[in-house]
């Protein structure tokens, strides 16, 4: 008896519950179902909570956490508006595959139901777009749950777990015990790969001609950049990524031939269109890389590696399908590989593409342009920072132009396409990596969707680099209106109401830059990288009526890529 | 073409509503689900029949299996099988109708379960086709209101390999 434990608040045993599992940062904003919580967190000292301006950014800046350091990012907010501001950010985090877990407080259990104050069902609501969620109704369940979501959000294909916890349950008292294993029956995800059909890709990839491989985002979550450098290294095989995949191998390496799809790279999608063999590497055939499906690779015999077997036949049909650990089955592939084909031709091939349409932008006329700054920023950086994008035309050019070096280096909304994605991203990964430059670069549209998020960045002296690049439009859709919709431009024009973004960044107290000539930008890109105690902010005033090129229009053939704009025209 | 899933899912709170929510996001049919207890406390049988080309159905399937609740997922179309529904169906009856209703009733091997002087309240069981027939022998009488209880299925037992022919094509 002598060993009997204490009785614990649900407030003491959810922070016990996050001591155990490791988190030492939680991004949220109190209120009345978290009071309890907040009143503990006074005294907690293992682990800082970040206060974010708007729940929203506290989503966001815990994907960002997430993406940039493999870890859980973790989100506490309150019931009802608290909850529901959370929505986009968790459905951000379900489309990318993206490790976080939120807590919202909600109403006591007794009122739930009965439409009490700041009361909403986000259970329900985010039940669609949840890897899983729970509702605590019992303290006693508490640790258990908590533990559970963890596990969930982290393991198989990550993915954003909701725990909702009625006041009444922070409020309670119960042992604290926190289980070192549990029971999900339904829930058993398969980590290595077959072995039988490992040695059948490596054969059928050592037999090619043509080969290629295709390289999504889960290469890094799983960690298989090395792996996935081992295989296409010691084959000689060529290297297209997908928007979420970059990174996963150096851009700067002559095998890596940019991203693929939409706005991906003339090389790539040649090579996607002849190669023999097409190797899917933690990558879904997502619309805005296939373009037409029945046109897609028609050629070649399709291998897809794959931790979430719904991943598999979902758009495109596969030939042989891998279930597993990306990493793991890589290193298996990479280890049964033997025999190589020779792929001199397939080079030949592959560089004349190369020759023949190289990404290109213009200098000579002496306008600023997007991509001038991304490859400036990316030359200065040498390939090696944190690059959190936003949504629309700067976030194609980033993925064309900013030669990452490194996986987890490239921060973008890819499948929902959230904008206002890069400020609080940029806030998150920042409080996760402190020896790199972390770059924040918006459009002048999603820049102001969480322009809140500022003061974060002022109030923990995060030195990011805030980046605006202003064209004065809703640039990607403005873009589709000159191309699909008659040139309507139909409320896409912000240049008459845009804020002064200097005199913006300096309210909040950042030190602001401004510019629209080319001959500027090295001078206050250094002394924007230069401020290490907080963050810079600097706003590129660039050309209007500039498109991405090249591009495959949407429900079009990958073969049938506009590789550049015939007749520019100049909006004035 | 109809399948039959079987699914068996942790009696969790929202384990149905997931399943359904699933079903409606992805915008796979749903032509009848029901659940009920099963052999283990713990867990909850959903048949489901929905339709849709094979790819789909593949999909199905697999999303199915995603769900953290579910615990097994079997497609039972290509299997031996056992398939059940239940209707309750209120039928007016006319003058001198009674005595043919009854009738009819007990060549589907069918109850009377309810009798005011205007309608009969009827009980059949069976598979769907069956239960189809019925209806639509009962609906010139004039249908009053009826209740179905969407599918439930199970698996048949394997069966000696000898006598396994003789035995499949009882219903």
């Amino acid at each position: 008896m002598s060993e009997q434990k204490p009785l614990l608040s649900g407030a003491d045993i959810f922070f016990e519950c996050l001591k155990r599992e490791g988190v030492k940062h939680i991004f949220g904003y109190p209120g009345g179902a978290v009071l309890k919580v907040y009143e503990k967190l006074y005294d907690v000292d293992y682990l800082e909570h970040i206060l974010v301006r708007h729940e929203q950014g506290a989503t966001h800046a815990a994907e960002g956490y997430a993406k940039a350091t493999g870890k859980v990012g973790v989100v506490l907010v309150t019931s009802g508006p608290g909850a529901t501001n959370t929505v986009t950010g968790i459905a951000d985090a379900y489309m990318d595959s993206v490790p976080i877990v939120v807590f919202t407080g909600q109403v006591p259990s007794h009122l739930i139901g009965n439409d009490a104050f700041q009361e909403a069902d986000i259970v329900g609501i985010t039940r669609p777009i949840t890897k899983h969620n729970f509702l605590v109704r019992d303290i006693n369940d508490l640790a258990t749950t908590i533990k559970k979501a963890f596990h969930i959000a982290s393991t198989g294909r990550p993915g954003p777990v909701l725990v909702d916890i009625p006041k009444d349950v922070f409020g309670g008292s119960a042992y604290f015990h926190y289980p070192e294993t549990f029971d999900l029956k339904g829930y058993k995800p398969k980590v290595h790969g077959h072995y039988n059909q490992i040695k059948k890709a490596a054969q059928v990839l050592s037999r090619a001609k043509r080969p290629l491989l295709y390289v999504g985002g889960g290469v890094i979550m799983s960690g298989g950049s090395d792996e996935l450098s081992l295989l296409a290294k010691e084959n000689n095989l060529p290297v297209t990524m997908t928007l979420q995949g970059l990174g996963a191998f150096p851009g700067t390496d002559p095998q890596s031939l940019g991203m693929l799809g939409m706005h991906g790279t003339y090389y790539a999608n040649q090579a996607v269109n002849n190669c023999d063999v097409l190797v899917s590497l933690g990558a879904r055939f997502d619309d805005r890389v296939t373009g037409r499906t029945d046109t897609f690779a028609t050629n070649a015999y399709k291998i897809h590696v794959d931790i979430d077997p719904t991943a598999i036949d979902k758009n495109v049909v596969v030939d042989l399908p891998i279930v597993g650990d990306v990493k793991h089955v890589i290193a298996g592939i990479a280890a049964e590989m033997k025999n190589q084909q020779d792929l001199t031709e397939w080079w030949d091939q592959l560089n004349g593409w190369k020759e023949e349409c190289p990404l290109h932008f213009e200098t000579e006329d002496g306008l600023l342009r997007p991509e001038f700054i991304i490859d400036k920023i990316s030359k200065k950086t040498k390939g090696e920072a944190i690059i959190v994008s936003d949504v629309g035309q700067h976030q194609m050019w980033i993925a064309q132009h900013y030669k990452f070096t490194n996986p987890r280096s490239h921060l973008s909304s890819g499948g929902l396409g959230t904008m206002g994605f890069s400020v609080p991203a940029a806030i998150g990964a920042a409080f996760a990596i402190k020896d790199r430059p972390i770059v924040s670069i918006s459009g002048d549209g999603g820049f102001q969707m969480n322009i809140q998020e500022l003061i974060t960045a002022v109030a923990y002296k995060l030195p990011i680099n805030f980046i605006i690049i202003n064209n004065g439009f809703l640039g990607m859709v403005r873009q589709w209106q000159e191309l699909f919709h008659a040139e309507k431009y139909s409320f896409t024009d912000l240049s008459a109401s845009n804020p002064d973004f200097c005199k913006v960044g300096e309210a909040f107290g950042i030190p602001s830059y401004c510019t629209d000539k080319q001959e500027e930008v090295d001078e206050i890109l250094n002394k924007a990288f230069d401020r290490t105690d907080g963050p810079s902010l600097i706003e590129f005033r660039v050309v209007k009526e500039d498109m991405v090129f090249p591009m495959v229009p949407s429900g079009a053939s990958i073969s049938d890529m506009i590789v550049k704009r015939l007749n520019p025209k100049r909006m004035t | 073409m109809k399948h039959t899933i079987s699914v068996l899912v942790e009696n969790h709170f929202g384990a149905f509503d997931r399943v359904a929510t699933m079903f409606s996001g992805k915008g796979f049919n749903i032509h009848s689900i029901s659940i009920g207890e099963t052999e283990f406390q713990e867990l909850s049988r959903m048949t489901i029949v929905t339709s849709g080309e094979d790819k789909i159905i593949e999909q199905v399937v697999k999303q199915l299996h995603r769900l953290i609740d579910t615990v097994k997922v079997v497609d039972l179309t290509d299997q031996q099988r056992v398939e059940r529904e239940l209707a309750l169906i209120t039928v007016n009856y006319g003058k001198g109708q009674r005595a043919e209703i009854i009738d009819l009733c007990d060549i589907f091997r069918g109850n009377v379960v309810d009798i005011n002087p205007k309608t009969l309240m009827i009980e059949v069981t069976g598979p769907p086709d069956k239960v189809d027939a019925a209806v639509n022998v009962l609906s010139p009488f004039g249908i009053v209101e009826m209740a179905r209880s969407g599918r439930v299925a199970l698996r048949r037992g394997d069966q000696p390999k000898d006598i396994k022919r003789e035995y499949s094509s009882v219903v």
